[in-house]
């Protein structure tokens, strides 16, 4: 297996590992409080709904001019990159919460009662919410699926890579029968998003015509370095955050609503008036 | 019409996300970098600049707008 073929497998199967712990979440919260084999029929119909717009689009996308391919596809996994990059900063920086999938069970839960009595048999509801569910959190790994297979022609083996993660996921929570609250989701969404970032910007380079000095042995410091820049940018954050909050004051002097948000962010610009 | 409104824009919101500047930004820096090699100037600098720019950027105005 060559470098790039190897970061393919990483980034799909950290990337669908993630979606899948989120999407078990949701199957388990509804499967619980309604109805099992209707979550599960929900939870089949979504997963035949992603293998059919893999097996539709990963032909037509392999068929593009490699340049093309890869400008578009560099683009859209940047595109894509940068999005999970700074959330994943934000978060291990403390500025925004953390994903809790006990809470969000507890929500779907609750949700779930409130919808009324589940029937016997077929419930739509169950259905539906595990449907939804389990479609969008995998509409993100399908297209990755894609672009990532695409770009090397290597569908299958991404295809395989989301496969493994998501088995992994099912079996793991299948045997803990609750939310898989102890998976490291911020740190492997950190990760994603370097690689999603390092890859796209290669191939985008490439696809525009750049060539990158030492050809593809230019991964070898672009993943590096972009890991590095991210948790740097996340230890400044951390600290800069923890120093404006123990310099904010602590009396109760009245503030705007807007120095209000940025106090509770611990990013008080300026004194009270 | 209003089903196909529904689906660009849902489309949209899949691709582009919550920040559309960042879109922008890699599209233009994607535009320069095919512009400089196609001139024969070395452009393969512009993405990690770029992609470097445009995390800081991003990051500034979350942070800035809660």
């Amino acid at each position: 297996m060559s470098g790039p073929e190897l970061g393919l497998a990483i980034s799909v199967f950290l990337a669908c590992a993630v979606e899948a712990v989120e999407a078990l979440t949701i199957v388990l919260a509804v499967g619980a409080t309604r109805s099992w084999s209707s979550a599960f029929y929900g939870v089949g119909a979504a997963t035949a709904a992603l293998a059919a717009i893999v097996a539709a689009l990963g032909p037509a996308l392999t068929a593009l001019p490699i340049d093309v391919l890869r400008l578009v596809v560099g683009g859209l996994l940047l595109v894509f990159g940068l999005q999970w990059l700074r959330k994943a900063i934000l978060r291990g920086a403390g500025l925004k919460a953390l994903h809790d999938e006990s809470e969000i069970f507890r929500e779907e839960a609750a949700a779930a009662r409130a919808a009324g009595g589940a029937r016997r048999g077929f419930d739509g509801y169950s259905f539906a919410i595990a449907f939804k569910g389990v479609l969008l959190e995998g509409l993100e790994d399908a297209f990755i699926v894609l672009t990532f297979g695409a770009n090397q022609h290597r569908v299958g083996l991404a295809a395989a890579a989301a496969g493994v993660a998501i088995a992994l996921v099912v079996v793991v929570g299948a045997a803990a029968r609750a939310p898989l609250t102890r998976v490291p989701e911020n740190t492997m969404k950190l990760a994603v998003g370097v690689m999603l970032s390092s890859f796209g910007m290669f191939w985008g380079a490439e696809g525009a015509g750049a060539s990158w000095p030492g050809g593809d042995a230019a991964l070898l410091a672009i993943v590096p370095v972009l890991a590095l820049t991210a948790l740097a940018t996340i230890e400044v954050l951390r600290r800069t955050t923890a120093a404006t909050t123990a310099a904010a004051p602590t009396d109760a002097t009245p503030l705007t609503a807007a120095d209000d948000e940025l106090a509770s962010a611990g990013l008080a610009t300026r004194e009270p008036v | 019409m209003r089903q196909l409104r529904s689906a660009a824009l849902g489309v949209w919101a899949f691709v582009v996300g919550d920040d559309w500047r960042t879109a922008l930004g890699v599209c233009g820096a994607l535009a320069l970098t095919a512009l400089l090699a196609a001139t024969g100037i070395a452009a393969w600098w512009v993405m990690p600049l770029a992609v470097l720019g445009l995390l800081w950027l991003s990051l500034h105005r979350f942070i800035r707008n809660g």
